[in-house]
């Protein structure tokens, strides 16, 4: 019964948007403006239409109708709720309508939102988006349908991918990924629409594309940040970056949406770089579509690839006609976007800020390189080969180091130019905490070029954006006698955006902190204990105490109980690594225990055991700051956050005293 | 005139970036072989990274806890290749699952592993009656639940 409804719900979202998106330029050539109440009552329709499937297939799952072949295939009656309703992004066809979903969720929200601004660009933004919208549904009612019928109806199902039900970090990483990912389709909208409205040449475009942008932006760096915390969390090898083609596929379009960010403001500032700006909006949606295919069409083998089938070819034509349709656009009015600002001083924020989209490309571009070289390999040579980890080392490794320089220089120079005398002033508080970083790292043990110069920069590119703050309260504390936390609260208030950057920054370093000194001060050690033996690696020491298991509906553990032993012999800690072994596959998947502190984390992950309990091989493995990498993200979001809050260009005269503390979410528009 | 100093440059800067990408690409670049197809490059495959896949030949497994040595060897029904590594196997690791084994291939025509990874199929196998982990470590759990 359900599936019906919600099958017939998303035929009819199909007609809708396809007939949005074709009514758009019919009422814009004849003039009929009232009709673009029924294209925006298309977008609000289709997003009710997914919406009741959505709900729909969480019904089912929740009530296991195994006679859905969504649920017949991830759904389990021994399955916890939460795995359960979170089963509707475990899988290619639910992943898909969850897509379509937030993508009617964004489209009703730019309808909602910027409805009643004059001209065309927002009908044509709209357009693009139903379009957009019209190939998911297309892949909805056909190759990933999720509401076929399943006949005859089998009394229980397998339940979801092992390792998606392992840890609740899987209800959070998908989600945001996905709010990250199908929100950069709004930035493209506008570019798209801009050129179909000839409003590509004003700025105004930019100033609605930018907030929609740096939303996206901070949920795609939340969703890294928790997609690496999960693979750190479960699958057990003590990393969170391996630079697999999965993860990479979420780098790239956050790699040009960061080069996005920071050329949009030398748009504004110095009208340079319009047609460059456009394209990175292009880009990066074609880069979330591509890692859609490379993840979704099962030419990856990895825990992402649901099954192969004929959608990776849907996905290959979709990317066909985007590139083909942009291409032409932005080749044909090329001429008329282009701009005429020029380059200030050579020691300027701007020429940075072109260095840090040279390096943010040039790092995309071997990241992409190197994801899709083993694809052209095998279809062109026909030889099976990966591309190691070294390589993305060796040729990103330094291009990452520069960008973490620039974020210490950026901020201290400003637009326009300046003298060299007095760009060596401004720069040279941070060279100090570099210096102090840089010698730390090689007194505690850091020999390798390239991390030793992460440490320093890490410790430049934080004095210098701590430092902007310092600036700032200091002047308001002085002309106005402000208290310093008020001092603060009105600084960043009175520009949020830049604020907000500054804010990001510093998270960027927090997290470049913790990946340096994890990778670089990392120890390991492995041994089969028997009950009452300790193993210790770096300082700590741990116990093992026994071996047990235990039987839960879904699953079976077996687990070893470890004292972590302190300095004078006493327990401080107990920690429990475990297999979970789930009834429909007959390889456990891996359950490290964690023991974090502001330091760095205490990794115990059980490798083997005797099954009589006699024995346990462990590995431990003590990383110093991971915990920081995890923080670090918390940090972006909330400069993305204070970002957003940006309402037009703000002087940065100090506010009047009467200005309220700004609440931190409000987005005026 | 200024245009065309841009245009040169950064045609400079692409080709170089084009030419460093590639030689990185040449050296880096791991291939996937297996058994058979390693033994025919004859001395061509020794010391280079591989990947190296194959099913874990039954009964060839020998894994001592103690020194964390670990020897198995790995067939694709044709040619066979012993393959050494330090560290313990991961527990499913059992005789006649696909392996795919990251390592060099020694002079000494052994595989030196670095990693071991088990290949996880999408399409599940369900443990055989009486290979469940509750059948199979049912002493474990019934000691734990006492």
């Amino acid at each position: 019964m359900i599936d019906l409804l919600a099958h017939n719900a998303l035929l009819v979202s199909l007609a809708a948007v396809a007939f949005g998106a074709i009514l758009t330029p019919v009422t814009i050539r004849t003039g009929r403006r009232e009709w673009l109440q029924l294209v925006y009552g298309a977008v609000y329709a289709n997003f009710l239409l997914v919406s009741i499937a959505a709900v729909s297939m969480v019904v089912a799952l929740v009530t296991h109708d195994f006679s859905v072949s969504y649920v017949a295939q991830v759904g389990s009656r021994s399955t916890p709720l939460l795995f359960t309703v979170i089963s509707l992004w475990g899988a290619l066809e639910g992943s898909i309508l969850f897509w379509a979903w937030v993508l009617g969720l964004y489209s009703a929200a730019v309808v909602a939102l910027h409805r009643r601004r004059l001209g065309n660009l927002v009908p044509y933004a709209v357009m693009t988006l139903l379009a957009v919208a019209a190939f998911f549904a297309i892949l909805l009612v056909g190759p990933a349908d999720p509401f076929l019928p399943v006949f005859p109806v089998p009394a229980d199902g397998p339940g979801p991918n092992t390792l998606l039900q392992n840890h609740y970090l899987m209800a959070v990483h998908p989600p945001l990924l996905y709010l990250g990912y199908v929100g950069m389709s709004v930035p493209f909208a506008f570019a798209l629409g801009a050129i179909f409205s000839n409003e590509a040449a004003s700025n105004d475009w930019s100033i609605l594309s930018r907030r929609w942008m740096l939303t996206s932006w901070g949920f795609l760096s939340a969703a890294i940040i928790a997609g690496m915390w999960w693979s750190y969390e479960v699958l057990g090898w003590g990393g969170y970056w391996a630079w697999d083609p999965v993860e990479n596929a979420s780098f790239l379009p956050w790699l040009t949406a960061t080069a996005y960010l920071h050329s949009v403001m030398v748009q504004e500032r110095r009208n340079m770089l319009r047609l460059w700006t456009l394209n990175l909006c292009v880009a990066t949606f074609v880069l979330t579509i591509l890692g859609t295919f490379l993840t979704r069409s099962g030419i990856l083998s990895s825990v992402h690839a649901f099954t192969t089938g004929a959608i990776g070819y849907y996905f290959l034509a979709f990317i066909a006609i985007v590139l083909v349709t942009t291409l032409m656009l932005v080749a044909g009015n090329s001429e008329r976007i282009q701009t005429k600002g020029k380059l200030g001083g050579a020691a300027s924020r701007e020429t940075v800020f072109l260095l840090n989209n040279l390096f943010l490309t040039a790092v995309m571009l071997t990241v992409l390189v190197g994801t899709l070289y083993p694809l052209v390999a095998e279809a062109v040579r026909g030889v099976k080969v990966s591309v190691g980890v070294p390589f993305f080392n060796r040729m990103a490794l330094p291009a990452m180091v520069s960008l973490l320089f620039l974020m210490g220089v950026g901020p201290a120079l400003p637009w326009g130019s300046t003298t060299w005398a007095d760009a060596r002033k401004r720069l040279y508080p941070p060279g100090i905490a570099a210096m102090i970083l840089g010698a730390i790292a090689v007194i505690a043990g850091a020999r390798s070029v390239y991390a030793i110069l992460a440490f320093a920069f890490v410790g430049y590119a934080a004095m210098s954006n701590v430092r902007e703050f310092w600036i700032g309260m200091r002047a308001r504390h002085r002309a106005h006698g402000e208290s310093w936390p008020t001092a603060l609260v009105r600084l960043v208030a009175g520009n949020r955006r830049r604020y907000g950057g500054y804010v990001a920054h510093i998270g960027v370093l927090l997290i470049a902190l913790g990946i340096t000194a994890s990778s670089t001060f990392r120890s390991e050690r492995e041994a089969t204990l028997t009950p009452g033996q300790t193993l210790t690696v770096a300082g700590h020491t741990v116990r093992l105490k026994n071996l047990w298991g235990r039987e839960e509906p879904q699953r079976s553990v077996i687990g070893a109980t470890m004292d972590v032993v302190g300095k004078n012999g006493a327990i401080i800690g107990t920690m429990e690594p475990r297999m979970n072994y789930y009834r429909v596959s007959d390889q456990p998947v891996p359950t490290p225990a964690v023991r974090s502190s502001i330091t760095g984390d205490l990794y115990v992950n059980l490798m083997a055991f005797e099954s009589s309990g006699a024995n346990a091989t462990v590995k431990v493995i003590v990383e110093p700051f991971v915990p920081w990498i995890w923080f670090g993200g918390l940090v972006i979001v909330i400069g993305a956050i204070i970002g957003l809050g940006y309402g037009g260009r703000s002087a940065t005269a100090p506010a009047p005293a009467t200005n309220p503390a700004p609440s931190i979410a409000s987005a005026d528009s | 005139m200024k245009r065309g100093w841009i245009i040169g440059g950064a045609a400079v800067i692409v080709a170089v970036f084009a030419w460093l990408l590639f030689g990185g690409l040449q050296k880096n670049v791991v291939f996937f072989l297996t058994p058979k197809e390693l033994l025919a490059k004859g001395t061509d495959g020794v010391g280079v990274p591989v990947r190296l896949g194959g099913q874990v030949k039954p009964g060839s497994v020998k894994w001592n806890a103690q020194t964390l040595d670990l020897r198995f060897i790995v067939t694709d029904g044709a040619r066979e290749v012993p393959v050494h590594s330090t560290g313990a196997p991961p527990q499913m690791f059992r005789d006649g699952m696909g392996v795919v084994v990251e390592g060099r291939f020694g002079t000494a025509g052994v595989f030196e592993a670095t990693g071991l990874m088990v290949k996880h199929s999408n399409e599940y196998r369900p443990p055989k009656p009486g290979e469940e982990a509750h059948e199979k470590y049912k002493t474990l759990i019934q000691q734990s639940s006492q």
